[in-house]
Parts: C-alpha cells; structure tokens; sequence
C-alpha cells in the first residue's frame, strides 16, 4: 500500500487532500465531519473584514446531461463573527490533531490590519496561513482579494507586512485573472511567501435566463460577475500550475494545486505537474465530503501499479515533458486506425474529419451500417477522431515516422524543408 | 364454456388495455434517453424508417428544449409520428438499427422519445405547418387511413383542395378500428386526426363508399387526380369444414368491435384458439386473453424462425399466458348444434424450400383435437378484389399492381404507383398506395405511400412541393 502522507513545509497530513477554503470549510460542524469522512486538512474559509453576502449566490453551466460543469458562485469571505471562527478552529486541532489546519486571510488593506488577524490566528495553534489574493468578487471592489493579487507590486507589499508577523508558514493563493499569474507568485516569493496555492476562481458569467433576460445568478432582478470553479476550469488551472512549476523563482517553493479536481485522476494530473497537495472544492460541494473514499483508494491503486511508494516519488515528473511548441518533433507523425471489430458504424469520426480536419475517412455506404475506413495517405494525425469515438480504444492512432531523427521547427527552417505537404 | 361479453369489471377492462409502452411522463425522464444519443451521421435508425425521420436530430432537439423544433423533424417526414411512436414495430426498424445494440448495450428508446415532443405538440395544437396558397387544383382520395391522410396532409400544405371519401364513420383507418386497444386509444386517434386536418384544406366525406356511393370514374371526372388508399379487407377464408360454425370469428372484426364499440360488448370464448402469427394474430389473441378468455393458443404452421411476427411481439403474448403450438395446421372445426366445440389440427413438418426459400409446412398425417369454444381467423388479410377488379384496375389477386409510369413519363417511387397513367382532358390520372397495394404492412409504409403519391401528384400537375 502506497504512503500518501504529506508534508508540506512541515504542515503534516495523512493524504494530500484538503478541502479549499470555501464554504464545506467554513464552520465547526462541516470541517469535523470531513475529517471523520478522511479528509487530510482543511483551508478554512477566509477570514478578515466583516462582510455580509446575498441570496441568490450560485449558479452552474451543464453539459449534455451533467448538470454542474462550472459552478459559478458570488459569495464573499466568511460572514460569520470572527470570535466565533477561531474558537472553532481551536476546537478543530484538539479533536483532529493529525490534520492539516491552513487559515485563509483577507486582511484590510493596511498592514495593521494583517497583522493583528495573524497574531489571533496563530493563536488558535492553526498550522499554516493561506492569504486570498484571488477572490474575483465584492473584495475586489474593496481593494482586497483579486485586487491584490493582480498587482504584483501589492502583493509584494502586503506578503512582506504578513511575513514580519507570521511565525508559521505562509502560502499565497493566486488569482487566475490575469494574463500569466507567474509575475504576482514571483512577487509573492521574493517577498518571503513560503508556498504557492492556485487557482481560485475565474471571473465569469454563466448565462442568460431566456425568459427573464437576466444573467444568473439573478439577485432581485440584477446579476454580476462571479468565479468560475469545478471540472471546467481543471485544464486552465493545469496550465498555470505548469508555468509556476517551471518558473525558476516560484519553482523553488511547494504549491497547494486547486481548480477541478473531482477523482483521484485529476489529482494525480495536479501531482505530476507539481502540486504538493491538493484542494478540493467544487466536487464537494456537489457530491458531499464522502467522496474521499476513492479520492484515497483511487489514488494509492494508481501508485502501487506504478511502483510509487510515496506521493514525493512523482510530484512535478511530467513537468519537464511540456516543452516549447517549436522544441517538438517534426518527424513524429501518426495515422488513425479503426478497429473494424470494434466500429459500431456511427459515422462521427467521418463527419468530424470531413467537415472540419482533412477529409481523410472514406465512407462506403452500406444498408443500414456504412463503412468507414482511414485514408493513411491524407491522414495528418490531429487526434479528433480518436477524441469523439464513442466506442473505446476502436480508433487508436499508430506511429509512422517521417524520418528517424529528432526534427525540431527551427532546425526545420534552417535547412529550409518544404511546407505545406498536407 | 361460453362466449359471452361482460367477463370481467370495468376496472379489470381498463387495467389489461393500460398503455403497453408507459410515455416518458417529465422532462428529466426524456433528457436521460435523449442524452446517450450519439448524433450519428447518416444515421442507421434513420436509414431503417420507411419514412426517414431524422432521429438524431430530433432526439437533439429534445435536449436543446427545442421541442417544437423537434416534432417538425418529426412531423416533417411521418405526419403520424405520434401514432407511429405508439404501434410501429421499432425493434425491426429504427431500434433495431441502433449502433447501441453493436456495442450489446441497450437501443436509445426511440419510439418514447418521439412520442414525448409529439405528444405536446398535438395536446397543445402547435401550429408547425402552413399552407401555400390555393393552386385551385382538386385531389380525391379514398379512405382516411394512414395513407390517405399522409398523402392529403403533404398536398394541402402545397395549397391543393384534398376531398376524402371514407366509408366508416370515423377517419385514421385500421390506426382507428385495428391496431390493438393497448397501444392505441380512440382519444388519441381522434385526436392525432384532428391535428392532421388542423392544417385545413382538407374535407372527410364520411360514409361514402367507393364502388357504392360512388365510382372510379365519376371521381376521375371530378378531380385532377385520385388517390387510392383503401387499404385491405377482412381476414383470408380458412377453407376447411365448419367455418362457418357459431363462434369462428374474423379477426379483423373482432378487434374492430373491441375499437369501435368497447371492451365490454365485445363477445369473447373461455378456450380460444387464433389462427396465424402475423401481428393481427398476435393482436387478436393478447387482446382475447385481456377480455377475460381463460384459455388461449396460437396456431401456426412453421416454427419460431419462419414467424411473421417480431420477438418483440411473440414475448407481448407469451407475456399474457398465451400458449403457441408449432408445426399446427387447422383442418376441421366441429360442432355442436351450428357452435363450436373444437378445432381439429394436422401436425406439420418442415418441407423443402419454396421459391421465396421459405421451408413449406408439409402434413404428417397425425392430428391433434383442441377443445375450443372460440377460434379467431388471422392468417393474414384478404384484398377488396371485386372494388379493385371492377373498377378496372390492373391487380394481382385483388391487390393493385404498380404501374411503369406509363405514358405520362412520370418517374413512379417505389410505394405508390400511378396506376391508370392514360389520362386525358376527362378522366384524371389515379395513384394508389399503402396496404391496397403492399398488400397489408405497417402504418409507417402507408404514410411514406402517401408522401410518395402526394409528391407523383404534385409533379404531375406541375405544382411546387412544399417547403418547411
Ligand atoms: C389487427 C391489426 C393490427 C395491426 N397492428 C399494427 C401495428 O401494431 N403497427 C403497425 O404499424 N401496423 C399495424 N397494422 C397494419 C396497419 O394498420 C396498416 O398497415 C395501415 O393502417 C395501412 O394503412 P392504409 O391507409 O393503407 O389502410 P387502412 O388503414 O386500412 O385504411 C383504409 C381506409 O379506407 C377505407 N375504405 C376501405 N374501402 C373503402 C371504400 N371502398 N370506399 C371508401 N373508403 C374505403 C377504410 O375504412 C379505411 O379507413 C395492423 C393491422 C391489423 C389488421
Ligand atoms: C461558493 C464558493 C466560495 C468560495 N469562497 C472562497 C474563499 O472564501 N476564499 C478562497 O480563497 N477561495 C474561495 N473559493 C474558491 C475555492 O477555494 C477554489 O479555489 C475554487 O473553487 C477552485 O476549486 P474547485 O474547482 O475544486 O471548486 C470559493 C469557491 C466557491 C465555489
Ligand atoms: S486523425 Fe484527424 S486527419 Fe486523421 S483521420 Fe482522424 S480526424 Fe482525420
Ligand atoms: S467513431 Fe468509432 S465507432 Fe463510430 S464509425 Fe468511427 S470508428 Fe466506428
């Protein structure tokens, strides 16, 4: 059995799953049945100003059939008496002393205000603090959350008031909305910040009722922006976790990985591209903390066929393997197979080609089952039939190399090698 | 043992013809099924609908709540593609050809979905058809079955004056007075006729019958063309002794009395013994069973894999406690006092192939004797012969046979045919189509005849077809 135990800069936890600060997080009773569900740490929900929310607060984008594919959401930090917060995460340590206890913080723009909500934090015995630089919403509006963290020269300033007070570690959570979140995790590192976290939430409007005409979610006949979170937004987040793993400041600190995740798949994805530990929110809030079962299982299966004792024996292993588009091998080429045993004859490969790659299907019609089969010659190997199949493993894609050799794109133009073939 | 009517309570009535395929009652329900749909290309189901419904797409437009959108594709192709969603045999058509079955997976239910947006859509009268403007051009038809109708519906949009002549006294044919009671209700049938004739220009002449109210020649004086939709008539003879005897019935009439005048008036046998496989017999005897015959045996003189009928269909009566003897011939009903008290049978072996490479039943002499009270005739339909041969038409037995085109030169589709092409400035051209001339298959190949005969009219009187 694989050891997924983790330790982040000491933070200790039984596996690499916390909960994301938000609202499965937010108080006593949710936190202390997540962890009899298993969960290894928590985020608590942020902490700072006093705030008070609205009705009406999410609203989601399905697909074909799945209701939550995106979950939008317009809540702000905690609204609940900040006493009350830290009493219960006192509570939290004495009861689950095994698990990890990060604080989120949203502190008022001075540094008077930060400090003096570290000093109370650090006294409930939490382990960690994780400043929300990232909120896309309401904060912004008061110079706080995505305000902060889309201005690195802020988030400098407000890294370091936090670093002259706190005496455990210090992870910043960046805001996705912005063009490459490496400028403010650089800023935040160079200003002491001992870890990363990403992403939180993308700013968002999930749609427009067709009867009322108002956007949702529709607050009294009005809506506004919100964060985009859930299975949607896992490949943005994957991207810029990638380029925080390879930056040479931010690279050299651990990152809480976030944004998606549901399986212990997705998780293992956020591992190999550098997350130290994971955040879970969305997938909670949908499906109820029970799934850390398979999250778990899933998980410590996946390790012991790959021979991974421990989590540390692949994290950041795939980050080396995304390169430079103009790195890549212009040599490795690959054509579409069809298994005929496995076609069920549905014709989507053949329309997706035809109509939109390089009309390299051939169709023999048939009563009422067609043939399709793979024109080799015209095939360019973009995947895209490979991707729609319905049937699994029927069209796989085979190696045809056009030559031996490594061939990138510029040693490509150097020697002046024909375009356009296809 | 007795024939009698009255068998059991209106309750039980109501229980045994309950809706054989239940509706997809929600929204959610039909959002399953419509959501494992593929959206194949050039699609199977579609390649096996007589009438060519476009089921990915429609089934699409059920998940984009384009339901509107939906029973257009829908209508489009079947103007009875709220009837047909309820009787077509799908899992010989459409279902049938689901890629889903290559993967032994279960078929999308294609038949419910298409029931779901059709349902709505006659219930709330939904206008999705217009009509082009009057061509002042005339077409009879004769008979308001499937065919009939299909073929009116498709004309009038094209702005012609469509007159039927019917001689029942309630239009949609065999969908009315022969398809059984527990897919179909009368509601329903009226209810889908009313929203085909909704689209106006059409006018049913009830209670005219060709070859007694009126002639062949006289509509061909009257209109610029006819349409022959009439359909067959009763169950073929038996030919073998005692037919004749009180308690052999039709099955046509049979369930004809069950649709037209209610399950309790309708007579029927403790021991009942149906004559044929075809679906009529099926029908015929699961529709016995649930009028209260305690007893009931099909009789056929193949084996399981000669049957007209689907599995599908067997399993329906199987399902109702009816038992099925292979390899069964009838050779004599006896009787009592002019009734009938049992059915003398011949057991069969398989010969040698015919030239439709079906194995013919040969007779092995032995016989067996059935203890009946009742035996329902349904070894298939007999055509109107003497309408079809005295009003001149060229026929094989009684069922009209497909012209070449003739001197008109119009290219003739394969369901319907012109079958008098020698028209001149008198006597107008006259088509035919559906069961009168397939000789007795499903509604969907009726209403694909009438589309067809509706479109060989239309160009032959040189009018635009209709568009939406
Ligand atoms: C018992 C039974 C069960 C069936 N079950 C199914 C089923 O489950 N599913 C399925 O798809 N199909 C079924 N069928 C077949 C289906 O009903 C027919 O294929 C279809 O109705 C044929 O349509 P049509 O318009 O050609 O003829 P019909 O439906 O027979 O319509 C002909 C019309 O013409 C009228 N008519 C006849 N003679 C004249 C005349 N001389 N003058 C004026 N009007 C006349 C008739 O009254 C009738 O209204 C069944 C048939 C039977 C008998
Ligand atoms: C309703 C809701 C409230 C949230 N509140 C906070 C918050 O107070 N502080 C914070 O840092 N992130 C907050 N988030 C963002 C999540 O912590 C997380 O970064 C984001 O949802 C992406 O993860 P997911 O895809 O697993 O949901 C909130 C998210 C949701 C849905
Ligand atoms: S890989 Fe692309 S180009 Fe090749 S057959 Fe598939 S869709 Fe067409
Ligand atoms: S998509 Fe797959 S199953 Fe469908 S026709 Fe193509 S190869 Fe066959």
């Amino acid at each position: 059995m694989a050891d997924l135990s983790t330790d982040f800069l000491g933070i200790r936890s039984p596996n690499p799953y916390w909960l994301a600060s938000a609202p499965p997080t937010d108080k006593l009773v949710n936190v202390l049945r997540a962890f009899e569900a298993g969960w290894g740490g928590v985020v608590w929900k942020t902490l700072g100003s006093q705030v008070k929310n609205v009705s009406s607060r999410y609203s989601a984008v399905g697909y074909h059939g799945s209701r939550v594919m995106g979950l939008n959401n317009i809540e702000l930090i905690s609204d609940r008496p900040l006493d009350l917060n830290l009493r219960e995460i006192r509570e939290c340590i004495r009861l689950f002393p095994d698990r990890a206890m990060v604080v989120s913080l949203m502190a008022d723009n001075d540094r008077q205000s930060w400090q003096e909500l570290i000093k109370k934090v650090e006294d409930t015995g939490a382990h960690g603090l994780e400043l929300n630089f990232g909120c896309p919403h309401g904060m912004t509006e008061r110079g706080m959350g995505a305000a902060v963290g889309q201005d690195p020269e802020i988030a400098r300033l407000v890294v370091e008031w936090v670093m002259e007070a706190a005496t455990i570690p210090v992870i910043t959570k960046l805001t996705p909305n912005v063009h490459s979140v490496v400028p403010t995790g650089r800023a935040a590192v160079e200003a002491g910040s001992q870890a990363l976290s990403l992403i939180n939430t993308i700013q968002s409007v999930t749609g427009v009722d067709l009867d009322t005409f108002i956007p949702n979610p529709n607050v009294g006949g009005k809506s506004t922006f919100g964060g985009y979170c859930g299975p949607a937004v896992k490949p943005i987040a994957l991207k810029m976790l990638t380029t925080i793993a390879q930056d040479p400041v931010t690279a050299k600190v651990p990152v809480s990985g976030i944004g998606g995740i549901s399986t212990w798949k997705d998780a293992a994805e956020f591992m190999l591209l550098g997350s130290t530990s994971v955040q879970v929110c969305t997938a909670v809030m949908t499906h109820g903390f029970r799934i850390i079962e398979d999250l778990c299982e899933g998980l410590s299966n996946w390790m012991d066929e790959k021979g991974f004792a421990r989590t540390t024996d692949f994290i950041g292993k795939s980050v080396p393997t995304l390169t430079h588009w103009e790195d890549l091998d212009m040599n490795y080429h690959i054509v579409a197979r069809i298994d005929p045993e496995k076609c069920i004859h549905c014709g989507l490969c053949y329309i997706a080609c035809e109509d939109a790659s390089h009309q390299s299907i051939a169709l023999t019609p048939g009563q009422p089952y067609n043939t399709y089969t793979i024109k080799e010659a015209e095939c360019v190997g973009c995947n895209l039939c490979k991707l729609i199949c319905p049937v699994d493993s029927c069209i796989t894609m085979v190696e045809q190399r056009h030559g031996a050799e490594y061939l990138n794109w510029k040693e490509f133009q150097r020697r002046g090698l024909p375009l356009n073939d296809h | 043992m007795a024939i009698t009517n009255h068998k059991l309570t209106d309750a039980e009535y109501a229980q045994n013809f309950s809706d054989i395929h239940p509706p997809l009652e929600t929204r959610d329900a039909a959002l399953v099924d419509a959501n494992r749909c593929l959206f194949c290309y050039d699609a199977p189901c579609t390649k096996s609908c007589p009438t060519g419904i476009d089921v990915p797409k429609f089934i699409q437009q059920i998940t984009t709540d384009n339901l509107r959108g939906s029973a257009h594709t829908i209508f489009s192709a079947n103007i009875m593609g709220g009837g047909c969603s309820r009787v077509c045999p799908v899992e010989k058509l459409c279902e049938g050809a689901c890629v889903y079955n290559l993967m032994d997976e279960a078929p999308i239910s294609i038949a419910r979905l298409q029931r779901y947006p059709t349902e709505k859509a006659i219930a709330g009268g939904w206008t999705l058809f217009s009509r082009a403007a009057p061509r002042g051009r005339k077409v009879a038809i004769v008979g308001a079955g499937p065919s009939g109708l299909s073929c009116a519906h498709v004309l009038a949009r094209a702005g012609v004056e469509v007159t039927i002549y019917e001689k029942e006294s309630k239009g949609g044919g065999l969908m009315t007075y022969g398809i059984a009671a527990y897919k179909v209700t009368p509601e329903f049938c009226s209810a889908e006729l009313d929203y085909i004739l909704s689209i106006g220009g059409i006018s049913i002449l009830y209670g005219q019958e060709l070859g007694r109210d009126i002639t062949l020649d006289q509509l061909r004086q009257q209109y610029d063309a006819i349409y022959l939709a009439f359909g067959v008539g009763v169950a073929r003879r038996l030919d073998i002794p005692g037919e004749d005897l009180e308690g052999v019935v039709d099955a046509i009439r049979f369930i004809y009395d069950i649709r037209a005048n209610g399950f309790s008036s309708v007579p029927v046998g403790d021991k009942v013994a149906v004559i044929g496989l075809g679906m009529t017999a099926i029908d015929a005897a699961t529709q016995a069973r649930r009028l209260g015959a305690g007893e009931v045996t099909l009789i056929y003189r193949r084996t399981e894999a000669e049957m007209p009928c689907t599995e599908a269909e067997l399993d329906i009566a199987k399902l109702d406690g009816c038992r099925i003897l292979w390899l069964t011939s009838p050779k004599a009903a006896i009787g009592d006092n002019g009734r009938l008290t049992g059915l003398v049978c011949s057991r069969m072996r398989l010969g040698e192939a015919d030239h439709s490479g079906r194995r013919s039943p040969v007779d092995t002499g032995e016989t067996v004797i059935l203890e009946v009270d009742m035996v329902i005739k349904a070894a298939g339909q007999v055509p109107y012969t003497d309408l079809v041969q005295s009003a001149g038409l060229d026929n094989d037995k009684g069922r009209i046979r497909m012209g070449e085109g003739g001197a008109t030169a119009i290219v003739m589709p394969a369901t319907a045919a012109i079958v008098m092409p020698d028209s001149t400035a008198a006597y107008a051209p006259v088509f035919a189509g559906g069961d009168c001339v397939n000789g007795g298959k499903e509604v969907v190949d009726a209403v694909q005849a009438g589309k067809d005969a509706a479109a060989a009219i239309l160009k032959y009187a040189g009018i635009e077809q209709p568009k939406n």
